[in-house]
């Protein structure tokens, strides 16, 4: 194709116009035609060339991130297994009394669930809007198996009076449609009461909110005390000769090459009660035997450990901002009459802004998403939101909930970064 | 021609490879995976040549569930506790075990009548019962030395940090012990709003003076390192430390968690017939009894108790530091598997959302 941008194409056309077209190659084509030809190839070789990584990403990173993201609005571990009574469900409003029809049908699924071992799935479903349910549906399962007669509500009943709880038909209702926004409700300390409104859960049930603040409260203290440590290193870097900078950069470099872990546990051996740092306090009589400062297991530790771990991603973008800076603009300033506070703060700060905007949304992007250096060190109050997706993916197996938790970490982060770039621009951005 | 015979011999070994017997077993790592070596897979492998890898896990069942949601089976055999096994069993993700299968004790009894009540379930059989117990560090307390789960909580009386599991299931029970409620009446109690919160009202009292531990081997290491004065933790690890090693920690069994561990084989394990040959052997009288030898954990056979005689060391009795011996019994909670599989997921949001509570 022709490109308006392409001086060849440009010459091309003028001249076509001029003389229809006659333009041509040596073999006689016309030159446009030639041109984009064999623009096209290359731009087909291009795309043959970055092939390989595309598929890559696509099987690797973006298939599964959207499988699990949709486990966070769909979820068919009741509607699977449960289709007569879904589809009962589906026939009837809400607030229609559950007739002998929605009994036998749940009778009926529950008989074939139990008979297909998948009546555990059916109310680990349910246990999450209603928690203690889970063994009314296996005991339940248990005693169809052996078979159950008609009329249905009175022999469910029978066996347990909580099959004519209006929650647990709400409950059922809810799950009985495999897309739902519940686990989201849920992720933001809500739930739907048995009417179908959103009512925030108990007090002491709640816990999303506060660790998403957290999470993000941490990660901005984290993100600035990395500043202040990581923005004279960086200077410190940029303007040393040669030989020393390079033997300072290697200092910063290695614990950016060692094992997370090796350096999470270091601060553990460090900053545990009987650790080196408490002992030394000790000796030197600062502190006595009985009144150890403890300063891991809890935030401090978070931050302590993450401050370490994240600096070298503020240090390196803004050391190669600063590497580029020209100090005759400081020297400008000075001549002219600034303090060398004014100089560094309206000449040189300001020079370093794009590096520092790279450092800061690296740092604080990374800070987010940690898990497992606040597993390690953060004890109980030093726990992230990731921390709680890390226990719905592994111990409590509630997947949706983990992939809506995630769902909505991922749109903060998102959402912050719409507004850098709105803000300050991402093409502002210097990564090195 | 040498091409040939080359090529021919890697493919009859990557045949044998293929069909080469081995049972890939996850279970808690540490003292407790010695015990397993010692008394089940080796002489397992001595006598089916089938090799037994073992794999560790904080709790195997994290892995197993892990591996059926991801619909990825890598383990053959999953040494899991009770609850979990019939919640998997539930939900069709375990192979059922038929106890006629089960080899029968030395004097004829069948496995069905051999095996101590709960300990064979429909997809999982168990091997020993095990204990969540108190254990202090005895030179820590010049005077008066901690006895209760009472004095667990008592902070002014035994000064100094606790270790807890962070769960819910191995930390309420206590807190009600200690509070006075009966070990029979925990879980009624434990199901009620009020039972919770009196649990909870109870671990805020020591909230501050708590270290959480997620892997069995950390209350020992704890304890060891001295950061913390008092902890609960396995009883055969503590008796590992405090006979195998001399540490001078000693265990209160009041107050003491009862549960079973059990085998269970994932539906879709690679190695079926060898997972099964393995539960088996594993779970007959004399290997239970053989276990016993090497961790103080009580075994899940009758007839296997009779046999159980000295530690490895050939001098500690292990009748004392059972969690089965009849003194230790007094005030167990036994784990109720219906219970959790009802309420874990419950309390465990109230927990979580009461840990990260400043």
């Amino acid at each position: 194709m022709a490109n308006a941008l392409d001086p060849h194409a440009a010459i091309a056309t003028t001249a076509g116009g001029l003389t229809d077209g006659a333009l041509r190659t040596a073999d006689g084509r016309p030159l446009v035609r030639a041109l984009a030809r064999s623009q096209a190839l290359a731009r087909r070789r291009a795309f043959l060339l970055v092939l390989p990584l595309l598929a890559f990403v696509l099987i690797t990173f973006v298939i599964p991130i959207g499988q699990m993201l949709q486990r966070s609005f769909y979820n068919d571990g009741f509607s699977d297994h449960m289709p007569q009574l879904s589809q009962w469900f589906a026939e009837n409003p809400r607030g229609a009394e559950p007739d002998e029809a929605a009994w036998t049908a749940l009778a009926t699924d529950l008989q074939a669930s139990a008979e297909a071992r998948t009546i555990g799935i059916v109310g680990t479903r349910i246990n999450y809007d209603v928690p203690g349910t889970r063994s009314l549906f296996t005991s339940t399962g248990r005693q169809v198996r052996r078979g159950i007669e008609p009329p249905y509500q009175a022999a469910l009943m029978e066996i347990n009076e909580d099959w004519g709880d209006p929650r647990l038909w709400s409950a059922m209702r809810e799950a009985s449609n495999p897309v739902t926004g519940n686990f989201y409700l849920a992720a933001v300390d809500r739930k739907r009461g048995e009417d179908g409104s959103i009512q925030q859960v108990e007090e002491r049930q709640q816990v999303y909110v506060m660790l998403f603040m957290r999470t993000f409260w941490l990660s901005l203290l984290i993100t600035f005390i990395t500043f202040v440590l990581g923005f004279p290193i960086a200077h410190l870097l940029a303007t040393l000769p040669m030989r020393k900078s390079n033997l300072l950069m290697i200092l910063v470099l290695l614990p950016f090459w060692t094992s997370l872990l090796v350096r999470t546990t270091s601060w553990m051996v460090l900053l545990q009660q009987q650790g080196v740092i408490n002992d030394i306090l000790v000796w030197l009589g600062v502190i006595g035997g009985g009144g150890r400062l403890q300063m891991i297991y809890n935030q401090t530790g978070t931050i302590i450990a993450m401050t370490h771990i994240l600096l070298p991603f503020m240090i390196l973008p803004l050391y190669s901002v600063m590497r580029t800076i020209n100090p005759s603009y400081v020297r400008a300033a000075r001549s002219l009459g600034a303090t060398s506070w004014t100089a560094f703060r309206r000449v040189y700060f300001p020079q370093t802004l794009p590096g520092l905007g790279a450092g800061a949304l690296l740092v604080f992007i990374l800070a987010v998403g940690y898990y497992i250096t606040p597993a390690l060190v953060g004890g109980s109050s030093g726990q992230l939101i990731s921390n709680m997706i890390a226990m719905h993916m592994t111990d409590t197996l509630n997947w949706s909930m983990a992939a809506a938790l995630a769902a909505l970490l991922l749109g903060a982060v998102l959402l912050l970064y719409w507004v850098y770039d709105r803000m300050v621009g991402i093409d502002n951005l210097k990564l090195g | 021609m040498k091409t040939t015979l080359v090529l021919s011999t890697a493919l009859v070994g990557m045949a044998f490879a293929a069909t080469a017997q081995e049972v890939n077993v996850v279970s808690w790592g540490g003292a407790y995976e010695v015990s397993q070596v010692e008394a089940y897979n080796k002489p397992f492998t001595e006598k089916t040549g089938i090799k037994v890898n073992m794999i560790a896990a904080d709790n195997p069942s994290t892995p197993l569930k892990a591996q059926i949601e991801a619909n990825n089976i890598t383990g053959d055999v999953f040494d899991i506790e009770v609850s979990d096994a019939i919640r998997l069993c539930d939900e069709g993700a375990l192979v059922e075990i038929n106890p006629d299968d089960l080899p029968a004790a030395p004097d004829g009894t069948p496995a069905a009548e051999d095996f101590i009540d709960g300990a064979l379930q429909d997809c999982a059989v168990a091997n020993i019962f095990w204990g969540t117990v108190i254990a202090f560090d005895t030179t820590k307390f010049e005077g008066e030395k901690p006895s209760t789960a009472a004095d667990f909580f008592d902070t002014e009386k035994f000064p100094g940090k606790r270790g807890l599991p962070k769960n819910p299931k191995r930390t309420l029970y206590l807190a009600l012990i200690a509070d006075g409620v009966p070990a029979d009446q925990v879980y009624e109690k434990l199901s009620t709003p009020e039972g919770v919160d009196q649990a909870f009202a109870k671990l805020d009292a020591i909230k501050d003076n708590v270290v959480w531990w997620e892997a069995g081997a950390q209350p020992v290491q704890l304890l060891a390192d001295g950061e913390v004065v008092m902890a609960t933790g396995y009883n055969g690890r503590f008796f590992d430390a405090m006979v195998g090693e001399g540490k001078p920690f000693e265990i209160i069994w009041d107050g003491q968690y009862m549960d079973m561990d059990m085998f269970a084989i994932p539906k879709g394990a690679p190695n079926p017939e060898a997972a099964m040959e393995y539960l088996k052997f594993a779970t007959d009288t004399q290997r239970l009894a053989d276990q016993a030898k090497y961790i103080a954990y009580g075994p899940s056979r009758k007839s296997s108790a009779e046999l159980v005689g000295l530690y490895k060391d050939g001098k500690t009795e292990m009748a004392p530091h059972m969690p089965t011996n009849p003194e230790h019994m007094k005030t167990a909670v036994m784990d109720d598997p219906e219970f959790w599989a009802d309420h874990d997921a419950e309390l465990t949001e109230r927990f979580n959302s009461w840990l990260a509570g400043a």
